[in-house]
């Protein structure tokens, strides 16, 4: 287990310095984020619909596709030089790969919608202060479900002659439950309501975690077969 | 492939490999031995299904009949053991232009569980005379700086066996000559090697025995007997022959 961790760490280590280096996938999904807040904030009518109404729809928009560029990149830096063969080749467990993009993408995804958050508040004038709390609770356990999916059918779209489109037709059907999740949990929070009118959503969102984080740690495997 | 004197398994048993993609036999019972410290160069030309041999051995393909055993120990795929076992040596670097070159030895020495994989790294990279540029990205390295590293990251963990696919290529003499000392090194180290390559010019001087492989089968094998231009023949009317 500790040597399982261990080489996760290392792939989760060695995927960050190369997005660090680069920033390619970082500053496009900032650029992209920035891009959709600031469209929506100008298309939108203030004296037609409030921006808390339309403010969960968005954000969930936003951090859905700025993280889907983070995904794509998460094996797609592994087609350089077939470096994929070199993690296949060592006795590295084929958990231990998942495992260690999934950490990578998680802290990738994290890193956007910490700059995206701010962002948001000031371009809908939402207070994110007096709901930080449970609102960073949703954004975990949506967040956690949507890397652990989209970790998997990044591997699988991989190998595909056109990865980069692949990704979302694969991975947008299985983001259906917790994007509304997210939403509808995101929307409450925003409307102030008791936190027992938040439970069920987040029960959907942690069941959706363990589900699917289970799942794709098992059928990992099956993805890199040649 | 001379008897074991010790009776003692061959380092490398292959018995009736085969492996078809579609209509596409790429592999057709395949079979040869290998002691510790034997080579074999595999010659063949582009499609003979040599890179399909050498992933088959690596582990990284299964195989659809057949046995590929190390030690007398069947290769079981998946098994980090056996993985262990084996260092890969491709015309791909399988490293990363991103990072430097220490760096790149540091992360598989941490794969393979090497211990003190900082120290490990600087050794190697001593071994292939790329110490003063450790700290180099390797993105800005010659295609021969590349291939010597990438030999670097194949014996960071000391495997019994080394597979080398296509290792000349692209390479310029001057690269080729220091690749082909090194290589020589492994050989007087007594590792098992299995060579490819279409270039019947390139590692012959390395082998003990030469195989020609067509259409995935092996046409020709034996221990290495005769010069170049001898096997320029040989390897010449064997290709010929199944056009």
């Amino acid at each position: 287990m500790i040597r399982l961790l261990a080489q996760a760490w290392a792939i989760a280590a060695k995927d960050l310095l190369l997005e660090f280096r680069s920033r390619t996938a970082f500053l496009s999904a900032l650029v992209f984020t920035a891009l959709v807040l600031a469209i929506f904030n100008f298309a939108r009518d203030p004296t037609a619909v409030s921006a808390v109404d339309l403010a969960p729809g968005i954000l969930w928009i936003t951090f859905s596709f700025a993280g889907m560029l983070g995904l794509n990149r998460a094996f797609g830096l592994e087609r350089e030089n077939h470096a994929l063969d070199g993690l296949l080749l060592s006795p590295a467990s084929r958990t231990a790969l998942y495992v260690g993009k999934t950490l990578a993408n998680l802290v990738f995804v994290g890193a956007v919608e910490a700059i995206a958050l701010p962002l948001f508040a000031l371009f809908f004038d939402v207070p994110l202060w007096p709901v930080l709390g449970p609102l960073v609770l949703v954004i975990a356990l949506a967040t956690l479900g949507f890397v652990a999916v989209g970790t998997l059918m990044s591997s699988m779209a991989v190998n595909t002659r056109f990865a980069e489109l692949m990704l979302p037709v694969l991975l947008l059907p299985f983001l259906v439950t917790p994007v509304i999740g997210a939403v509808q949990a995101t929307a409450r929070i925003f409307a102030h309501r008791p936190f027992g009118e938040l439970a069920s959503w987040l029960k959907l969102l942690a069941a959706y975690d363990i589900t699917f984080v289970v799942l794709c740690t098992l059928i990992f495997e099956f993805t890199l077969e040649e | 492939m001379a008897a074991s004197a010790s009776g003692a398994a061959p380092a490398l048993e292959v018995a009736g490999l085969s492996k078809r993609f579609g209509h596409v036999r790429a592999l057709r019972a395949v079979d040869f031995e290998l002691e510790a410290g034997e080579s074999l160069a595999v010659f063949g030309p582009n499609g003979a299904g040599k890179t399909t041999l050498l992933r088959v051995l690596a582990g990284l393909l299964k195989p659809d009949d057949g046995t590929v055993r190390f030690g007398g120990e069947l290769l079981v795929r998946g098994n980090a053991e056996h993985r262990r076992r084996v260092g890969l040596i491709s015309h791909h670097s399988l490293l990363y232009d991103g990072l430097t070159a220490a760096e790149n030895l540091v992360f598989y020495a941490r794969l393979y569980s090497v211990p003190g994989p900082r120290a490990a790294a600087a050794r190697a990279l001593v071994g292939v005379g790329l110490e003063e540029r450790a700290a180099d990205a390797v993105g800005t390295f010659s295609r021969g700086m590349i291939q010597r590293l990438a030999i670097a990251r194949a014996l960071l963990h000391d495997p019994e066996v080394m597979l080398l696919d296509e290792p000349f290529s692209g390479l310029d003499q001057a690269a080729a000559a220091t690749l082909r000392q090194l290589l020589g090194r492994l050989r007087a180290e007594r590792r098992t090697m299995v060579l490819v390559t279409h270039n019947i010019d390139e590692g012959l001087e390395l082998a003990t025995h030469v195989a020609i492989q067509v259409s995935g089968r092996f046409v020709s094998l034996g221990p290495r007997e005769g010069d170049l231009a001898a096997y320029r023949t040989r390897y010449a009317a064997a290709t010929a022959r199944h056009d």
